[in-house]
């Protein structure tokens, strides 16, 4: 085997998805490209990159593989190429080869060893809580706004919401029965960053659904949906978490699959392609996969319930990129966000422009996604907006992080927290 | 004889550190992968640069190409790279001058309608932005949103509308360019009329990077057309088509755009973009026409209706509306690209013919086509005459690669034979090099060498483009 890869590429670095014209449209639409206006930053540069990387005109060097981690993962460009090809779905791919080869250790501990066991993820996560808890946090606060804070470590903490005493796993029943009559049984997957950090919104996503007729499962024991496997390069990994969670959900018996995080729900309904070679699998992935829908989805489907609160608030909505293009999901969280009476509906300019956080970017390419995140909150803050939904927590996150270090007055929430407020009168 | 390696080395890092005095780290890529990433432009041409320079003002560009001058160095100046005559493909390596962080609009003046903008600002951006103050900059390329009015100008762009409106270089009023030796010019000026000496704005407008690198443009603007109405017009017969659009200009009428799609146009767009278009015809007319006044725009997209019908037309769609209308030309600005998913690589040629000359030039253009069994997309501007045959091949095949070289030798043929040019909009670049002299003949490019050497002595500007060393 060769140490740079090459010889390891997969069947899906040799297809049609890489087949560029070099027209140079996706340019337009990329949020690295913008920002740093060098075609290495774009993705036909790294299409390049990939396809001289396939075969063998460069090796696969940490400098090409730190290209590959630039990108945000928005997938704009897959969707303005009228070519057909999927820069960001190869640059996924290719970082699953450069592991294959070269296996970084810490993303074995991270990926293997934390993500993929709930309980070790709730201990590890515990010092937020207490920090939160004891009334650090609050000092932390008041160091911020007096500028005592390096910018990097006051934008991080600025991340975290107001972080629940305890994850949300372990309050939320297995079973949450209907109010009133039961007309759907539905399997809730139950994020990671929901259940630690935004438990919020996921409770309130579990109350809208028993207030409409839906009896809620929630398995405790299914593991991450695998997406941070999969950006990190460990397509190994995922494929493992996608096993444990598909025959969790055939043992709990349900037929709706539902998710409130959309990288969650996109990883989700992607498991059918990630196991479309396993012999095994491959059927039961796809049946799984075609039970998943986002929260949105779900709910703009049956016939609601009428809210009772009128909600007076200026509202504004950032699509996920993983629900906009990983999941084709976004008039639904508009319409949900409009059946509130009282609520001012304000479309964001360019909602769906990648809010900077790439899963991970705020901590891995700081300055790049700072400038990103400023650009939605300059967006954002023109738009006049008291409130901003956006069904992700790693957008939630990251427009935490903007909305601070600017001094804004926005409260971040899920859509599906409005609806919330609207049945069960506003938490905030 | 020769220097030592080590020591080629030194020199190239002593002169890399001396670019980086001038843009700055940022501005300076030197890895493996910038230069992979920065040796192609929008044909399937590549060859890497040995340095890429991102300059941020004109003062910046002085320096960098007189540093370059100094060593002998090329430059090749490059926008965006949509370009499709492998134009800032630095064949000559040396340093590939990318102008895309001079993307300021630096004024809009509302009083002389003129826009003065840098070399890196994005023709769609600059459009969008006049359009606020309900003015217009019309040139409109197919890749208005991915390349740069330095860009444009360079190569005189085109577009559909350069019908009525007139293209690039009819907007240019003036030039801030950067010359071989490092000086500062600045040409024209905010004056419409200026006989005052040669006319070096139009000079360097169309140079494609050879006489100098530009990097302010003064653009006129003109009052934005508030109505519009655009028909889909179906022929079963090409003739017609061509006949109806020397039909409807005899008639007086000036429409904004009047574009032709063959079938294989056709069947390649709806293949892709699903926009429900008839595919069983064999050319298809879009035509629209603008105005300040709904019903004059109006009875002009009537009449040219009319004209169509009277000569052979099939069917005549109006879009009914905005969205409509967006959808109409959807289809056409995507072709080019669209054509991608046919086969691995294309040529997408520009000649340009007199009007009445089209239905043969297509029809020997499809003579040639069939006769090396590679297909052949044909679409264009036809009310000025400006095909774009595109010949679809993949480049991993010899056999077709040497028929292709063979194609589009006879398709600029057939276009002289017809009394046409090679190119209408993309410029010479390398992809065209070899056929100009008999475009232009031996005087013309003699005496076009000796402008070239007069601006550019030590040959550095973009080495071997156009024509020949």
């Amino acid at each position: 085997m060769e140490k740079d890869g090459t010889g390891v590429l997969s069947h899906k670095l040799l297809n049609d998805k890489r087949n560029c014209s070099h027209c140079g449209l996706c340019l337009v639409v990329c949020p690295t490209y913008r920002e740093l206006l060098t075609e290495t930053a774009s993705p036909r540069g790294r299409l390049a990159l990939i396809n001289q990387a396939a075969s063998g005109g460069l090796h696969i060097s940490s400098n090409l593989m730190e290209q590959m981690y630039q990108c945000f993962g928005c997938m704009a460009c897959d969707e303005i190429c009228p070519a057909g090809a999927e820069p960001s779905g190869l640059v996924l791919e290719l970082r699953n080869v450069r592991e294959k080869t070269n296996p970084a250790v810490w993303k074995k501990l991270l990926f293997n060893g934390l993500v993929r066991k709930p309980d070790i993820m709730e201990l590890a996560s515990s010092p937020f809580r207490i920090y939160e808890r004891i009334g650090l946090r609050r000092l932390v606060g008041l160091a911020r706004k007096v500028n005592l804070l390096p910018d990097r470590i006051s934008d991080w903490e600025a991340m975290l919401p107001n972080i629940p005493n305890r994850p949300l796993r372990q309050i939320l029943p297995g079973v949450a029965e209907a109010k009133g009559e039961s007309h759907y049984r539905v399997g809730f997957f139950l994020g990671c960053m929901q259940s630690l950090f935004f438990g919020r919104g996921s409770a309130a996503t579990v109350r809208v659904l028993t207030r409409n007729g839906c009896t809620v499962l929630t398995p405790k024991d299914i593991q991450c949906c695998g997406m941070p496997s999969v950006s990190y390069g460990r397509q190994d990994l995922a494929k493992e978490q996608a096993r444990h969670n598909i025959s969790v959900f055939e043992h709990a018996n349900v037929e709706t699959i539902l998710t409130d995080c959309a990288t969650c729900g996109s990883m989700l309904k992607s498991y059918a392609d990630l196991l479309e070679d396993d012999q095994i699998w491959s059927e039961r992935a796809a049946t799984f996969s075609r039970n998943v829908y986002d929260i949105s989805e779900f709910l703009m489907k049956i016939p609601l319930v009428k809210p009772q609160h009128r909600i007076e608030r200026r509202v504004t909505y950032h699509d996920p990129c993983h629900l906009r293009r990983g999941q084709g999901v976004w008039k639904e969280p508009r319409s949900l966000l409009g059946l509130v009476d009282g609520v001012d509906l304000i479309e964001l300019v360019e909602a769906d422009w990648c809010c900077g956080s790439g899963g991970s970017q705020l901590i891995g390419h700081y300055s790049l996604s700072r400038k990103v995140m400023q650009r939605k909150i300059d967006q954002l803050k023109n738009s006049g907006a008291e409130v901003i939904a956006s069904g992700c927590p790693a957008c939630q996150m990251q427009l935490n992080a903007g909305i601070k270090r600017r001094g804004l007055q926005v409260k971040v929430i899920h859509p599906v927290e409005l609806l919330d407020w609207a049945y069960h009168g506003m938490r905030y | 004889m020769g220097i030592p390696w080590n020591e080629v080395l030194k020199l190239k890092n002593q002169f890399v550190d001396d670019l980086i005095k001038i843009t700055g780290k940022d501005g300076i890529l030197t890895t493996p992968e910038d230069l992979a990433v920065y040796s192609y432009d929008g044909t399937f041409e590549e060859h890497r640069p040995d340095i890429v320079a991102l300059p941020q003002t004109t003062e910046q560009v002085s320096r960098l190409v007189m540093l370059a001058g100094s060593k002998r160095i090329p430059i090749v100046p490059r926008g965006m790279a949509s370009g499709l005559a492998a134009g800032s493909v630095p064949f000559s390596g040396g340093i590939a001058l990318t102008m895309t962080r001079m993307n300021r609009i630096l004024e809009i003046d509302l009083n002389n309608a003129i826009a003065h903008v840098e070399a890196g600002v994005i023709t769609a951006k600059l459009q969008t932005e006049v359009e606020k103050y309900a003015l217009f900059y019309p040139p409109d390329p197919s890749s208005n949103r991915h390349s740069t009015i330095g860009g444009n100008v360079a190569c005189n762009a085109g577009g559909p509308r350069c019908l009525k409106y007139g293209v690039t270089g009819d907007y240019v009023l003036g030039l801030t360019v950067v010359l071989a030796d490092g000086r500062v010019l600045k040409t024209g000026g905010k004056p419409i009329k200026d006989v005052v000496g040669y006319n070096l704005t139009a000079l360097f407008t169309g140079s494609e990077g050879t006489l100098g690198v530009i990097t302010e443009v003064l653009l006129r603007l003109i009052a934005k057309p508030r109505q519009h109405r655009t028909a889909l017009i179906e022929f079963n017969s090409l003739a017609d088509a061509c006949y109806s659009v020397n039909a409807i200009l005899m008639a007086g009428i000036v429409p904004a755009a009047i574009e032709l799609m063959d079938v294989t146009a056709i069947a390649c767009v709806e293949q892709v973009m699903k926009l429900d278009l008839p595919t069983d015809i064999e050319a298809m007319l879009l035509i629209e026409a603008d105005g300040k006044y709904k019903k004059s725009v109006q009875r002009d997209i009537d009449a040219v209706v009319e004209i169509c019908k009277a000569n052979g037309a099939r069917k005549a769609r109006i879009a009914q509306d905005e969205d409509e209308r967006e959808n109409l030309w959807k289809a056409r600005r995507l072709v080019s690209a669209s054509l991608a998913r046919l086969a691995p690589n294309k040529i997408g040629e520009d000649i340009t013919v007199p009007r009445n000359a089209i239905p043969e030039t297509v029809e020997r253009i499809k003579a040639t086509s069939a006769k090396y069994g590679i297909p052949v997309v044909i679409f264009g501007h036809a009310g000025d005459g400006n095909l774009h045959p595109n010949i679809l091949f993949d480049k991993h095949d010899p056999d077709q690669l040497g028929k292709v070289t063979k194609m589009v030798e006879e398709i600029f043929n057939i276009s002289l034979e017809m009394g046409g040019t090679l190119s209408g909009e993309h410029g010479v670049g390398m992809l065209k090099r070899p056929y100009i002299q008999k475009a232009l003949g031996f005087e013309s490019i003699e005496i076009q060498k000796r402008i070239k050497h007069a601006f550019d002595p030590l040959n550095i500007l973009n080495p071997g483009k156009i024509f020949s060393d």
